[in-house]
């Protein structure tokens, strides 16, 4: 049986915590019982600076070990890299992009053979966080958006990595996005 | 218990089942996770030993070659230019056949400065008298962090974890970490055979002029010679305690009937198993040996694992400038004097941090299959920025 491998790519910038989205959506894959892998490709690690990060969810163990060039989906968590045809570049068709902004996905220049979805990540970090901690709202957001990861699962991770007060207002915010992503596409 | 953890820290927990006495280093990207989680282990209480932050990696090197020759069980990580920086006690080390254990998390040296992966950094120290292991996940890079240690103190010879910088020790993925009444049963605490003690005074490292010194460099060649035998038992009984088996000195994967044969070692071995499959299921006759262990150098597992194909090619991220890919030349001395030989070619990829994909394997490996000739070749170059560099040259 050929195992069934989804591929995903995160750009953000650094400071954005991106490589955490990713180890997030890996461990929430894991707790669910399938096979993931995560990893950065950093340039010197600096705030500000692009960084893109990868995910590979699996039914079995996965041996492939270069980046990921045919994403099944694409997390935007700044809207500024948005430059069109680079950030896509090798997205599969039907592929989902999930964009941090207060604009509508008509605003982004997506072909029509691709789906968005957007997200105001950093208006709610601020409004329920009250700090701009946004990689949680986002893989909340890829996470209704997308059917691929259970909202408990992620919430297993948050909690495990930010115990306290502030991990459970970055929950009560992921299960907004959560909530908003999924009633946007069904 | 499976788990899922960064390599970097995966490699920490292994590392810390193994109950190092002293713990010394100096972080370098990309191995400083390592040693910045033993560290905070540590602090929690869940490992108990001595940590020492060094200035430099000369001194992280010296501290543990001090440390193990009190008899303590010592533990050090390190990536490129810190490991170069290492170099002259890296031989001491050896040369005083003390078992110290260290990660080296594989990366590029400079010039131009490079934090990304390649194996220039580990190749090059090849032939300072430590064993030298790759890593082929992070599932295997910890196990293997349990083996080194019962090899190093068993034969007291220092051994070499070489983990793909970023690619393993930045990739987070599902791990199995042992309990330590398992760990413990495998690996007992560190009985020296001789340490530095006031009560019965010895001397380490003393002065050996050329009426004894090649003797002891003979003594220490038979002994890696040796290790071989050590290191396929370690791995064996290894499988039969914690149930995986990884290989031992080669490992082959749809070998038995291959006409092209590509050679590799560490992580790009996923990859390259990812192809060989598709490639098979296209009817075409490819597989793969892994080399485990490149010093003690398994010659005589790598003649017989190759003999019988049509074609070599050794992929590798590494080069001997001037020369070819490292471990080509080292597998080409496998063969010498006999009879039958493959042709064996040289492909050099990845250097500093450059991606391999499933394409680059897939065009060396069919390249082999249509033109046996032998070469030596960077794959992945950009033949462009080449040619303008030499208009610039000429």
């Amino acid at each position: 049986m050929v195992p069934l491998i989804k591929e995903i790519r995160i750009h953000g910038r650094g400071g954005q915590g991106n490589v955490t989205a990713s180890e997030f959506l890996a461990e929430a894959a894991f707790t669910d019982g399938l096979y993931a892998q995560a990893f950065p490709m950093f340039g010197s690690e600096r705030h500000g600076a692009p960084v893109t990060a990868y995910v590979r969810i699996s039914d079995a163990p996965i041996r492939l070990r270069s980046q990921v060039y045919e994403p099944d989906y694409l997390i935007v968590q700044d809207a500024s890299l948005f430059t069109g045809d680079d950030l896509l570049d090798g997205l599969k068709d039907g592929g989902l992009v999930v964009i941090n902004t207060e604009q509508p996905p008509s605003e982004f220049d997506v072909p029509d053979r691709y789906r968005a979805v957007t997200v105001p990540a950093t208006q709610l970090a601020l409004e329920i966080v009250g700090k701009p901690i946004i990689n949680t709202i986002m893989v909340g957001a890829f996470a209704g958006a997308s059917g691929e990861i259970r909202l408990d699962a992620l919430e297993k991770s948050v909690r495990e990595r930010y115990p306290g007060e502030l991990g459970e207002k970055e929950i009560i915010a992921m299960r907004r996005a959560f909530e908003d992503t999924r009633s946007v596409l069904s | 218990m499976r788990r899922i953890l960064e390599g970097s820290r995966a490699v920490a927990e292994f590392v810390a089942l193994c109950r190092p006495k002293v713990v010394c280093a100096y972080p370098i990207t990309p191995q400083t996770h390592i040693v910045e989680d033993l560290a905070r282990m540590l602090a929690d209480g869940r490992l108990d030993a001595g940590y020492v932050l060094a200035d430099s990696e000369f001194t992280a090197a010296s501290v543990v070659l001090g440390a193990s020759a009190t008899g303590a069980r010592a533990y050090t990580a390190t990536s490129s230019q810190g490991l170069l920086l290492m170099t002259e006690v890296m031989f001491n080390i050896a040369g005083m056949r003390l078992p110290v254990v260290m990660t080296v998390a594989n990366r590029a040296v400079s010039a131009p400065i490079n934090i990304w992966n390649d194996q220039q950094d580990s190749m090059s120290l090849r032939d300072c008298g430590w064993i030298q292991m790759y890593a082929e996940d992070v599932q295997e890079a910890g196990d293997m962090h349990i083996q080194a240690f019962e090899i190093a103190e068993r034969l007291n010879i220092p051994v070499m974890v070489c983990m793909d910088g970023y690619i393993l020790t930045h990739a987070t993925e599902t791990v199995d970490v042992p309990g330590p009444e398992q760990v413990d049963s495998y690996l007992p605490p560190f009985e020296p055979r001789f340490y530095l003690t006031p009560d019965d005074p010895i001397t380490l490292g003393s002065m050996a002029g050329p009426d004894a010194y090649m003797e002891i460099r003979m003594l220490l060649h038979q002994a890696m010679q040796k290790a071989s035998q050590a290191i396929v038992d370690s791995a064996a009984r290894f499988a039969g305690e914690f149930g995986r088996f990884r290989g031992d000195l080669v490992e082959g994967y749809r070998d038995s009937d291959a006409e092209v044969l590509l050679v590799s070692m560490g992580s790009l071995l996923g990859t390259m198993k990812e192809v060989v499959d598709e490639l098979r299921d296209e009817g075409h006759p490819v597989g793969i040996i892994k080399v485990r262990t490149v010093r003690p150098f398994p010659r005589n597992q790598l003649h017989e694992a190759l003999h019988n194909a049509r074609v070599v090619g050794v992929v590798e991220k590494d080069i001997s400038l001037g020369l070819e890919g490292i471990l080509c030349s080292e597998i080409r001395s496998a063969f010498c004097g006999a009879s039958l030989t493959p042709n064996i070619s040289s492909f050099v990829v990845g250097l500093g941090g450059r991606d391999v994909r499933k394409r680059d394997i897939r065009k060396i490996a069919l390249g082999l299959l249509s033109d046996d000739t032998c070469r030596v070749e960077m794959t992945g170059v950009d033949h462009e920025v080449l040619w303008s560099a030499h208009q610039i040259e000429d």
